[in-house]
């Protein structure tokens, strides 16, 4: 690292930061810290995970809203929008987490074409500069990888090109190597420094828990509980503490209470006897294949009873998966393991019971207190309930836990909850326990409190222990490990072994002679970029430069298109699904919601049994309308079958009707009408009466003969627009409306909140990107899609439904144009505000499904609403649509025609769109 | 399988939900406000249609018919002249239009017979068949009691007496919020469950889970159970204080036996719920598959619109649907108060299709959990 320490009263700090505050809810993530970032060095800020150095590096970035105090980067304010935006393109943020912010279904190639097109670059200029980053990173050979499949070191080498890509004057980095094995990890920093090298004036700022990866920067801020401990060079900060290493002067540093009871951790060393101790777990030519990729490679080791067993290796070098299949949770592809001597087997319960598991990362219930998770764990191991509550209690006193069992999991400290974790694994006094990386993101402090325990229950309680970490003064604790890389075993020893058997000075200096060795096996080109050219990133001053103050930028909007176009065809299963999807709904409602009643089931109560009560049954029974179940016998039997729902109607015609009849006298007939189902009765109501009424008139007829008076006038109805009054005709015209209204609002309503769950929002942050090209950009593809749709859709009521269609197509198709925008919007406006994926689908569903289906004239003219639908059918873009659908398809309309319609459509999306950007915030609060 | 892991775990389930705000917030909304709203926006059969009359004669007869139109069936009529009726009905802005020629009274006094013209919109299927009746109906009265001078009408030899059982009125509302309630139940209990199974996924717990001595079929039942008991609890109060109590419903049959019906329905959803979860790789596909499930299940189980009218295909595929015994078996008890004598058919049918599904669900989860990376 060269530069030397900075001269802080020459050059003036890049940023400056006052009484900076920040809270998350009641968590205060930030409290009032003051301090200057020299420029022109590699700054550094070191501290465990949660003290606040992510949420100090995001308002240095501008990527989260500065709430109290004064942020200053390059003298200008963060917290004033128009200084964000002038001074935003000259800063360059890699968020934390490998790979955060890139898109893992698209290329390398394509994710820095996506942040060269945010800043403007045209292509010419694109494609030098990526060539350029390429070469100098070594990632040239794999730039039509996905970005999903690069390796943990491959991707912080990606993001670092991303973020290069617009010659920044200040890289900020957070975390950027957590994770990455030390090889990879030690390139990565030559890179930075070759980087340096060629732009001497660029400032670089880091966020880091490796303390032998800060001991190397040029200036340090160490912070703890949301506050600045201190800062200087790294020199400085060692004389200070009179410390011998950077984490010991870490503790020292540390306030009184924290440090309080905080001892090394001493490793007594195993008893002789137990050299010899049984073997506990082994493991011989394990294998696990996840289609063509390898995972685990035949992996082969054996932990004795009572021994403390590392795996030391990079995310994805196959730690995770090894310890999967040895509990039984994956199955192996290949080879055997064996617990205790017996083999491992998935569905044997009985082996659960003698092994804790602790997977990485915090899985226990986050909505249960402390208490209810060690009862529940307890539950389930079968503890006989008696001495459930006094193991609980036992466990709280030994991992310290007695203060907070009533508090829930998410509201811990991560040291807390990784204690909580182990306490939940030992509840059921296990033989063994299987941590996944129990301590990553854990703080000094809590880590070796972490260890105290490991070390007294393996040595005092003989339990087994296999843990993996990716920290090398973790490693050195074990009593023999495994170095992993790219699913095998490198090697396996005790750590002094190792080093002495290399003859180097350091664990990670060992490892790293490992992975060279094994690279040189494996035949791999030596990827050390260290033989590539120097970067020279700086761009002729001027030329292509990026358009930084233009208020709208097409090129910009289009990026997000683009984007969003890659992303839609590397998930094929969502355009998809969305197609069939539609064109399935379209027939499924077309042929099943019908509003022609027919078949509808009668039975007549004769008490009659004339000529004229027979005449009178066919009549009704007899029509085409209805189908004739058995007659009845009396009042019971027609209770019974109509209360089962066998008829829709019964008839009953009293004693003595012929006779009444043909003498003239009243007589009354009955017709029960089922009305579970209103509209189902009263169209038989309709028909009843009809029938009744023609059955009079001809018999009159008959009785006069052709001496009957006229009516004294007629009525001719004319249906108009669908003559033979056919469901599929009015249906299907009015469906289009509805599934490009579902579909486009529910694919649109996850492309926003995804970025948010995912993380790359991040991108829209902290680049000169407005909210209005974010959205448009967004929504465009999927108005393509919806046109699409909509044409298939269109295409298939004429041809597979023989729907005529009468009117102008062309009204049509710029009607849906208009109207797609509008339902596109209308997903981006849920997806604006919500802040989770199942968030967004409930909303989209609710707003979208009962004002379509209910109060837009699908099967009750708006007109006909009351109160609130009434009111909301009037404004809902589908409403229009609907009748201009209608009027198109069944009405010969043309445009003249419709304009009124079009008005109230015209201005839904860009209301809609304008209340989406009032929403969406520019920073994170 | 032991009884107790079942129990516990759906304990925790239904802790887990307790502390989940937006779920209770949606499973409240959904019965209550929901059913209140769908139920009480639907208009009667006949409501406030929109009607024009181009009255061409301007006699005391047209006038008389003009003014025997009003609400609640029809709107007030709109007096138009005869060259907007057809820009009128383009634009959507009237379902009927009555054409009284010029000469009309005259004619009918004559006995020249003259003809009214009545069109309709027939796109509007809802409103088109039943309201040309009544308006025929209404104009007929309308002429008759002018042509005799007197509105008395002279009982007819045969009098019709129609009388529509288990919901007199043929009131819309009725139908509407038990249908919503039907349809509720179905959709809270396969979201529920599918959501939960993919949260436990995406948070790791799921593993967690695994490798302790409880089994698939253990954490299957727990959900099932937890699950169908929240949406049987929302869907009695919704039953009794929202149908019966801020509807007014009239509910004919037992309630308790709906309910030990909705029991059954719930087996088979919420099994349908998990079967999903495992087939959905994300929350988004879920999102998008219940849609594709939902409104299949919805609009053909009988609930939205008769079986009868539906193509025989369709009426036989859906009877693999527990929807449509569930609504078979809700329109019997709560309409027609049909006793268990009489739905015991759907009972089976029910259970049948729960077990098959929760069969099927099952084997998914177990290989879902052998693939899960």
């Amino acid at each position: 690292m060269s530069g030397g320490p900075p001269d802080a009263a020459a050059t003036p700090p890049v940023a400056r930061l006052r009484e900076v505050g920040l809270r998350y809810g009641r968590v205060r993530a930030l409290d009032a810290v003051s301090l200057d970032l020299p420029a022109g060095c590699m700054a550094g800020l070191i501290g465990p995970d949660g003290v606040g150095k992510s949420s100090l590096l995001a308002l240095i970035a501008g990527a989260r809203a500065v709430q109290s105090g004064r942020v200053e980067v390059f003298g200008a304010d963060m917290a004033d929008a128009r200084d964000r935006r002038t001074v935003g393109p000259r800063i360059a943020y890699m968020p934390q987490g490998l790979g955060r912010n890139l898109y893992p279904t698209l290329s390398v190639f394509e994710n820095i074409d996506f942040f060269g097109r945010l800043f403007g670059h045209d292509r010419a200029e694109r494609e030098r500069r990526i060539a350029e980053l390429l070469e100098s990173t070594g990632l040239a050979p794999f730039a039509d990888r996905a970005a999903g499949k690069l390796s943990g070191g491959m991707r912080q080498k990606l993001g670092l090109c991303c973020a290069l890509i617009h010659d920044p004057d200040l890289l900020v980095l957070d975390e950027p190597t957590t994770g990455v094995d030390p090889l990879a990890r030690r390139r990565f920093w030559e890179l930075i420094a070759r980087i340096r090298a060629a732009r001497p004036g660029m400032s670089v700022l880091v966020a880091t828990a490796y303390m032998e990866e800060a001991a190397r920067f040029d200036w340090l801020a160490a912070m703890d509980a949301g506050r600045v401990l201190a800062t200087g060079a790294p020199r400085e900060l060692l004389a200070r503490t009179g410390a011998g290493s950077l984490e010991q002067a870490f503790v020292a540093l540390l306030p009184e209470e924290k440090r309080r009871g905080h001892r090394p951790v001493r490793i007594p060393p195993r008893r002789a006897e137990e050299d010899g101790a049984p073997v506990a777990i082994e493991a011989r030519g394990l294998t696990k294949r996840f289609g063509d990729f390898v995972a685990v490679d035949h992996v082969t080791f054996r932990i004795a009873r009572g021994e403390i067993f590392g795996f030391l290796g990079s995310n994805g070098s196959g730690k995770t998966t090894t310890m999967k299949m040895l509990t039984g949770l994956l199955p192996a592809s290949e080879g055997q393991a064996w617990l205790f001597g017996q083999e491992v087997n998935p569905h044997d319960i009985e082996t659960r019971r003698r092994v804790g598991y602790m997977s990485q990362g915090f899985s226990l219930y986050a909505e249960l207190t402390v208490r209810q998770n060690l009862e529940l764990h307890a539950r389930l191991f079968r503890l006989p309930a008696d001495s459930i509550p006094g193991r609980v209690e036992e466990m709280a006193r030994r991992f310290d836990l007695e203060g907070i069992m009533d508090a829930l999991p998410s509201a811990l400290p991560l040291g807390q909850r990784q204690r909580l974790s182990l306490a939940v694994a030992m509840i059921h006094r296990p033989e063994m326990l299987i941590l996944d990386e129990p301590t990553s993101g854990v703080d000094p402090v809590a880590r070796d409190a972490f260890w105290r325990i490991l070390v007294d229950l393996a040595r005092r309680e003989g339990v087994t222990i296999f843990l993996s970490t990716h920290l090398m003064n973790e490693a050195e604790r074990c009593d023999r490990i495994s170095l992993m890389h790219a699913g095998r075993v490198l090697v396996s020893g005790a750590p002094a072994a190792l080093i002495a058997e290399r003859g180097v000075a350091t664990l990670e200096d060992a490892f790293i002679a490992y992975l060279k060795e094994a690279a040189r096996e494996a035949g791999e080109e030596p990827t050390t970029a260290a033989a590539g050219p120097p970067v020279s990133a700086a761009a002729p001053a001027g030329a292509g430069g990026p358009a930084r103050h233009r208020g709208f930028d097409l090129r910009r909007m289009l990026s997000y298109a683009n984007l969003e176009v890659l992303e839609l065809r590397r998930d094929p299963i969502r355009a998809t699904l969305a197609l069939v999807g539609s064109i399935l709904l379209l027939f499924i409602m077309g042929y099943g919601i019908s509003m022609d009643v027919e078949d509808l089931t009668v039975a007549v109560l004769d008490r009659d049994q004339t000529t004229t009560s027979r005449d009178y049954a066919l009549n009704i029974a007899g029509s085409r309308y209805f189908i004739e179940r058995p007659p009845l016998a009396d009042h019971a039997e027609l209770d019974r079958r109509m209360s089962a729902g066998e008829l829709s109607v019964a008839i009953e015609i009293p004693p003595g009707f012929g006779r009444d009849v043909a003498r003239g006298r009243p007589t009354q007939i009955g017709a029960w009408i089922d009305g579970a189902m209103p509209m189902r009765a009263e169209t038989v109501r309709g028909y009843v009466e009809g029938m009744h009424a023609r059955w009079l008139a001809e018999r009159a007829a008959r009785a006069r003969g052709a001496a009957a008076p006229p009516a004294p006038f007629t009525i001719e109805t004319r249906f108009r627009y669908n003559p033979d009054v056919r469901s599929l005709v009015a249906m299907v015209p009015a469906m289009i409306p509805i599934l490009l209204l579902l579909v486009p609002a529910m694919l649109t309503a996850l492309s926003v909140v995804r970025e948010k769950e995912l993380g790359s929002i991040v991108n829209f942050h902290v680049t000169p990107v407005t909210r209005l090209e974010f959205l448009l950009g967004k929504q465009m593809p999927y108005l393509l899609l919806a046109m699409l749709n909509f044409l298939v859709l269109a295409l298939l009521a004429v041809t597979a439904f023989g729907v005529p269609f009468t009117g102008s197509f062309a009204t049509l198709a710029a009607a849906t144009l208009v109207y797609v925008a509008a339902t596109t919007a209308i997903g981006l406006l849920i997806s604006s505000f919500m802040r989770s994926q199942v968030a967004a689908i409930f909303g989209t569903a609710i707003i979208t499904m009962l004002p379509a289906t209910q109060f837009s004239g699908l099967l009750d003219p708006v007109s006909s609403l009351e109160g609130a639908g009434a009111l909301i059918g009037q404004v809902y873009p589908t409403t229009h649509y609907l009748n201009i659908a209608r009027g198109t398809f069944s009405k010969a309309l043309e445009f003249q025609d419709l304009r009124a319609a079009f008005v109230p459509l015209a201005l839904a999306a860009p209301v809609l769109i304008g209340l989406s950007a009032a929403l969406l915030r520019k920073q994170e609060r | 399988m032991r009884a107790a892991n079942v129990f516990h775990l759906g304990v925790k389930e239904l802790r887990s939900l307790a502390r989940d705000p937006i779920m209770l917030a949606l499973i409240a909304y959904a019965f209550t406000l929901a059913i209140y709203a769908s139920s009480t926006a639907l208009p009667e059969t006949l409501n406030r249609a929109p009607i024009a009359i181009v009255d061409e004669d301007r006699s005391p007869l047209s006038t008389r018919i003009a003014g025997a139109f009003y609400p609640p069936y029809f709107l007030p009529p709109a007096m138009i002249g005869q060259a907007e009726m057809d820009a009128r009905m383009d634009a959507g802005l009237d379902t009927f239009a009555l054409n009284i020629p010029p000469g009309f009274q005259r004619d009918v006094l004559a006995g020249r017979n003259p003809a009214i013209q009545l069109n309709v919109d027939a796109t509007r299927m809802s409103q088109a068949f039943v309201g040309s009746g009544h308006i025929q109906a209404i104009v007929s009265d309308e002429v008759a009691a002018f042509v005799r001078r007197d509105r008395a009408r002279e009982t007819p030899p045969v009098d019709l007496v129609l009388r529509a059982r288990f919901n007199p009125e043929l009131n819309k509302s009725w139908f509407g919020a038990i249908v919503q309630v039907i349809n509720n139940v179905t959709m809270l209990s396969i979201v529920l469950t599918g959501a939960a199974l993919i949260r436990e996924r995406e948070h790791g717990t799921i593993e967690h889970l695994l490798v302790m001595p409880v089994t698939p079929l253990e954490i299957m039942t727990g959900k099932v159970w937890a699950m169908g008991l929240v949406v049987l609890l929302a869907a009695a109060f919704s039953l009794t204080f929202v149908v019966q109590g801020l509807l007014a419903v009239p509910i004919g049959g037992s309630v308790a036996l709906f309910l030990a019906g909705a029991t059954v329905h719930l087996f088979a959803t919420t099994s349908m719920g998990i079967f999903l979860g495992t087939v959905a790789r994300s929350m988004p596909q879920f999102g998008l598959l219940l849609i594709l499930v939902m409104i299949p299940l919805q609009m053909l189980s009988g609930g939205s619109t008769p079986r009868e009218s539906m193509p025989e295909a369709v009426q036989f595929a859906m009877l693999a649907a527990p929807t449509t015994h569930f609504v078979i078996l809700a329109q019997a008890i709560l309409y027609r108060g049909a006793g268990l004598s009489v739905v015991w058919p759907q009972f089976v049918a029910l259970a049948v299709i729960g077990s098959a599904l929760f069969a099927c669900a099952l084997a998914r989860f177990r290989s879902a959990i052998g693939a899960a990376g």
